[in-house]
């Protein structure tokens, strides 16, 4: 079983700050991690490998510094990684993005069949849930997004049984291979590597493709070209105008406090009083 | 009001459809469209929601604002077509078939493809829930065309004639505004309460406008074996309660949460809680409020021990009054609360919720 996982490196958003004065986002030094969402694929994928056998390959798009992010998955037990990077690809949007994968996943697929594509549920950078579904849909697989539990794979047939995540509750589908999944978070939780992968992921060179090696014949399609959407705009949220209206406290027991809060909150909304404990 | 939002609400004649630079014109695209999210015969309220503001777009644009109903042929279906007229659209485009009773990529994609290039909206909107993104995703890349995901603000750019969307980036710290200027239809998804519900005008009907779906169930290779609906435990009606209470970090430790049910219960709402609340399991995972979790839209919020941060914020601002409980003086959530108490939680929490049941006896004794 051949599994193809796209991983993207993403900043820590957690680290990313505003600058107060001149409202852009301060880079320097903001660590980049491995996208969470995609570890809970690529540990799925994993898992589908150790029990059929066969291989993983990771691949991303991005800058040559995304080979740490490849490294880390080799770590934790994939086989090969692949960086597609080049010029043309710089400013994709999603579109541009699901094209370029699909090309690179349909050039890996010509020497090596490919069974399975496996997406993060979204990005927290980009955050758009979009390239999963448009890469499934530029390579004609099925695609199951949101997927809880893969519940069964039978290779020979090239079937596979999954628990789908939908409003108000869980679809059981059954589809054919090869077909695109994304994982819920919390599906699974990614394994240790072995200290064997620790010392393979550091002597790993990681295969790098421009647009050409990936089969891509029309750059156009790719990076800023190819991209129907335009960012005008970058900003900071504006600050509230209002300011709350404090509680005075000092002095106070809690209950005075809580009588004081609700007295106010009444004064000023008083059918909130009229709804409340109904 | 802002110099931007009296713009936005008067009806200013604004510029023709561009012309993409190969020539293509994109004025035959004419209108905008609701794509109305019916599953297992009930509509979600996003769609209604995305029909007030679809509604505006469209008569700033002077163009009309449909809904798009796919379903199978049952009067759920109709009826969904009969909401659509009542949350304000001017028609319905219609395709039954009985392979879209459920959910699945496939017909739902080709259905939707099929519509929007036999009518051509300028303009189609989709909300962002499991559903709206699997298709949304989907169809923007049958149709070739601009997606933006997660739109917190939508309004129209008189130059361009085109769709300014709004929307997080970067984990919330920003807002960045994006165009789909040479493709049509411009897409974008809306979260579920993130705009406000429109006014449902009773009765009201318009024209349905039926289209066939060529797509047959031997065609769709996804089968759906079963569905399991969530226990009613699961389904917190979170993000439509009206009154909702939040617990944070500052609660200190996981029992110290019944503090917040208890005031959630007296007040008649329901209750969620700050990002590493939910993920250390204090609460369920789907009680998380904000940015990667739910937006709500409540009448009143209390926040309890929540610090505020940006993605916490992004979720709550929709509430018509915030009550924050903190005991730090200078916790951001106070840059954006209604009313605001600097104190222990864990002392206003109870008191508050002692306060109000001897209010409420006492309304009660007076009823
Ligand atoms: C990509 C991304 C997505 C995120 N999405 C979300 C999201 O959807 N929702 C979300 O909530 N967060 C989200 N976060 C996390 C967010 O940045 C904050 O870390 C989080 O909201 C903080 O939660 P908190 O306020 O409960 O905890 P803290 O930041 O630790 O704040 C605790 C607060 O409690 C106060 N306090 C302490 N003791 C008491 C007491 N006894 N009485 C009263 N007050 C007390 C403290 O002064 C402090 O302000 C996200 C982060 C990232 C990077
Ligand atoms: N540049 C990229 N390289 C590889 N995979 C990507 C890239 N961008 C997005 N993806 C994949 O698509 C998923 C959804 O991304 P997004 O649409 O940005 O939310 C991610 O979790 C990744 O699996």
């Amino acid at each position: 079983m051949h599994i193809v996982v796209c991983i993207k490196q993403v900043p820590d958003s957690a680290q990313i700050r505003v600058h107060p004065v001149t409202n852009t986002i301060m880079r320097q030094g903001v660590p980049t991690i491995i996208n969470p969402y995609d570890l809970f694929s690529l540990e799925e994928a994993l898992r589908l490998r150790d029990k059929f056998g066969g291989k993983v390959t990771v691949i991303t798009m991005g800058p040559k510094m995304a080979i740490e992010a490849l490294k880390k998955c080799i770590s934790y037990g994939a086989d090969d990684a692949i960086l597609l990077t080049d010029k043309v690809f710089a400013g994709s949007d999603t579109l541009a993005t699901s094209f370029a994968l699909a090309s690179t996943i349909a050039k890996i697929d010509e020497t090596e069949k490919v069974d399975m594509v496996f997406c993060g549920k979204q990005t927290i950078d980009g955050d758009t849930a979009q390239v999963g579904p448009g890469i499934a849909r530029r390579l004609g697989m099925q695609q199951l997004t949101y997927v809880a539990e893969v519940e069964k794979v039978d290779l020979d047939k090239g079937e596979i049984v999954v628990h789908r995540r939908s409003e108000g509750g869980v679809q059981v589908l059954a589809t054919t291979l090869p077909c695109l999944v994304t994982m819920l978070e919390g599906s699974n939780e990614m394994r240790y590597g072995t200290m064997d992968d620790l010392f393979r992921a550091a002597r790993y060179e990681v295969v790098e493709w421009d647009h050409k090696a990936a089969g891509i014949t029309a750059p156009n399609q790719c990076g800023l070209k190819g991209s129907p959407t335009v960012v005008k705009k970058v900003f900071a949220p504006p600050p509230k105008a209002v300011k709350a209206q404090m509680i005075a406290t000092e002095g106070k027991s809690p209950r005075e406090v809580a009588d004081a809060l609700l007295d106010g909150l009444f004064a000023k909304h008083p059918k909130l009083e009229t709804e409340i404990g109904r | 009001m802002s110099a931007e939002d009296i713009d936005q609400e008067q009806s200013t004649p604004v510029a023709s459809a561009p012309r993409r630079a190969d020539g293509a014109d994109l004025s035959v695209y004419h209108g905008v469209w609701v794509f109305i999210e019916l599953e297992r015969g009930k509509v979600h309220p996003v769609s209604w929601e995305l029909l007030g503001e679809g509604r505006k777009l469209a008569t700033h644009l002077g163009v009309p604002v449909s809904g798009v109903v796919l379903g199978p042929d049952a009067p759920e279906t109709l009826a969904a077509c009969d909401g659509a007229f009542e949350y304000g659209a001017d028609s319905v485009y219609l395709m039954r078939n009985a392979v879209l009773a459920d959910y699945r990529t496939d017909p739902y994609t080709a259905g939707l493809t099929d519509l929007v290039q036999t009518f051509k909206p300028e303009i189609m909107l989709l909300g962002a829930t499991t559903l709206g993104r699997d298709l949304a995703g989907a169809l923007a890349t049958t149709l070739a065309t601009g997606l933006t995901a997660d739109c917190t603000e939508l309004r129209i750019d008189d130059e361009t004639r085109s769709l300014a969307a709004t929307r997080p980036t970067f984990g919330g710290s920003l807002l960045c505004t994006i165009h789909t200027l040479e493709y049509r239809p411009q897409m974008a998804t809306v979260r579920p309460r993130v705009m406000a519900m429109p006014e449902r005008v009773p009765g009201k009907r318009g024209q349905v406008i039926e289209h066939a779906s060529k797509v047959a169930e031997a065609d769709i290779v996804t089968k759906i074996l079963s569905f399991i609906p969530d226990s009613d435990a699961e389904k917190a009606q979170l993000a439509y309660a009206d009154i909702v209470v939040a617990g944070g970090r500052g609660l200190g430790k996981p029992e110290n949460f019944k503090l917040v049910q208890d005031l959630a219960a007296v007040l008649g709402g329901d209750y969620g809680g700050s990002r590493p609340v939910t993920h250390a399991g204090w609460i369920a995972a789907d009680r998380q409020i904000g940015q990667t979790g739910k937006t709500i839209r409540p009448k009143l919020y209390i926040a309890a021990g929540i610090s505020g941060a940006i993605q916490h914020r992004v979720g709550v601002e929709g509430a018509d009054v915030i009550i924050a409980i903190n005991n730090d003086p200078n916790a951001p959530i106070f840059d954006f609360a209604t009313f605001g108490v600097v104190g222990d939680a864990l002392q206003i929490l109870p008191a508050l919720t002692e306060a109000l049941r001897e209010r409420l006896a006492a309304r009660k004794a007076a009823e």
